[in-house]
């Protein structure tokens, strides 16, 4: 089968439209497992042995469970109990849930990381918990963490295929219309894959200079 | 339905569908391990090459969603003439995509091999392949074991997008028994349980046991077990 420009350039504004949608779709997870994440990485140093491996567990289960899974299930379980999620409701809430265990991990070595001295300093201080956390602690855990939000901020990005299974319109849903509206699948699938590499590895670069600027700065 | 019941009823197809993942992880498994070593050896030549083929390879693979290699494969590639069957597809995608994440950790591995080692065995008059074999990959073997165990886990979970294939795995099994008796909660609850199961009680099991079976035979101690 022959490559044909004329139908590339046919079909291109509508995956330029389903790329925003992706990037939407990743940007709100990524909003998404960044608060949750955390919550999960202080929910598991909280004074409590209960609540410490209950959390513990259900990262454990978040992480070594399929995601398309975890799609499927919140999307057709929540009906179930009564509660309408749309698709987008329902894929950001898993795609969200699912790096937010990822996230945790990340939170918990950034803020293992932080010297005990600093803890040490901030109970000298009197400081409360709750400032311990916010101004000594958390701020000086987010740069050696930096790097691995940074992997996983591109991880959602192309995990977000997974969406179209409950028909998100991301790329790979456009994609897969245009194929079957043209019974042509050269040009869609490959365009879709060039469009992953043109912002992955871009991405990806830029994250790792973004690290090393923000080190820099914080070392003073 | 409980779940208890639920799985008594159709309990023949979530285990063949599950049998379907165990040999698609099997095999994707020993294809990527295939790759990663090939691949990552590749990345690390002095031939500039081999070198470029390699980037290339490693970089297009986990620059892109495995969803769309695989859809790529099975797709796209009979219209170039290559026709794959979607079992062979399946494991082919996951296979290759986790091979690209493994090579990275397979050249990490080498490179953490201190340079005595490289030394020592130039020293004793040994061939570049023979040093390789014998000296350098099995400590690197043992130096990436940890994260391999994460890969494997990503490799499990991978294997359940080659549903949107066909495939008869647990994954498809799972959407056809949703799609016939609306039983979500039961029918999803239980392949995640099993899932869960595969990773948790088998999987890391395994890669932990391995760790420390290699690290025995190379004569050292085994490293503390860490949270994953």
């Amino acid at each position: 089968m022959e490559w044909k420009w004329e139908f590339t350039w046919e079909i291109l504004p509508r995956l330029v439209v389903a790329t925003g949608n992706t990037l939407v779709a990743a940007g709100a997870g990524y909003a998404i497992a960044i608060v949750l994440g955390l919550v999960l990485a202080l929910a598991q140093r909280a004074p409590s042995r209960v609540l410490t491996f209950i959390v513990r567990e259900f990262v454990e289960f978040i992480r070594s469970t399929p995601l398309i899974l975890q799609i499927f299930f919140v999307f057709y379980v929540a009906p179930q109990f009564g509660i309408r999620l749309s698709p987008w409701v329902s894929g950001m809430i898993a795609i969200g849930l699912h790096y937010s265990a990822y996230l945790s991990e990340v939170y918990r070595g950034g803020i293992e990381s932080v010297a005990k001295g600093q803890w040490e300093a901030a109970t000298a201080l009197n400081m409360t918990a709750l400032q311990k956390y916010r101004r000594i602690i958390i701020p000086q855990s987010i740069p050696p963490a930096l790097a691995g939000m940074g992997n996983y901020l591109v991880g959602i990005f192309k995990d977000t295929p997974m969406l179209s299974v409950i028909g998100v319109a991301e790329l790979i849903h456009t994609a897969n219309a245009i194929g079957a509206e043209h019974y042509r699948f050269l040009e869609p699938y490959t365009l879709v894959g060039i469009i992953f590499l043109a912002i992955s590895l871009p991405a990806a670069g830029f994250i790792r200079l973004f690290e090393i600027y923000v080190r820099r700065k914080i070392r003073l | 339905m409980t779940l208890f019941e639920f799985i008594s009823t159709y309990w023949p197809r979530l285990l063949s569908g599950t049998g379907i993942t165990v040999i698609q992880f099997f095999l994707a498994a020993a294809l990527g391990v295939v790759i990663s070593l090939g691949a990552g050896l590749m990345k690390l030549a002095p031939n500039r090459i081999l070198r470029g083929f390699a980037i290339t390879y490693i970089e297009i693979f986990r620059g892109t969603s495995l969803v769309v290699q695989l859809y790529w494969i099975f797709f796209v590639l009979p219209l170039l003439g290559v026709t794959i069957d979607k079992f062979t597809a399946g494991y082919l995608a996951v296979g290759m995509n986790i091979g690209a994440y493994g090579a990275e950790l397979v050249r990490g591995g080498i490179l953490s091999v201190p340079r005595g080692q490289w030394e020592a065995a130039l020293a004793i008059g040994m061939s570049p392949a023979k040093r390789m074999r014998r000296i350098i990959l099995p400590q690197a073997l043992v130096n990436m074991l940890p994260p391999w165990g994460n890969l494997m886990i990503e490799l499990l979970k991978g294997t359940a997008l080659v549903s949107l294939i066909s495939v008869a795995d647990l994954m498809f099994e799972s959407r056809q028994i949703n799609a016939s008796t609306y039983l979500s909660a039961q029918v999803f609850g239980a392949a995640l349980l099993i899932y869960y199961i595969l990773a948790r009680f088998f999987v890391t099991p395994f890669m932990r046991w391995l760790e420390g079976f290699m690290a025995r035979k190379i004569g050292r101690e085994a490293r503390g077990v860490g949270a994953n």
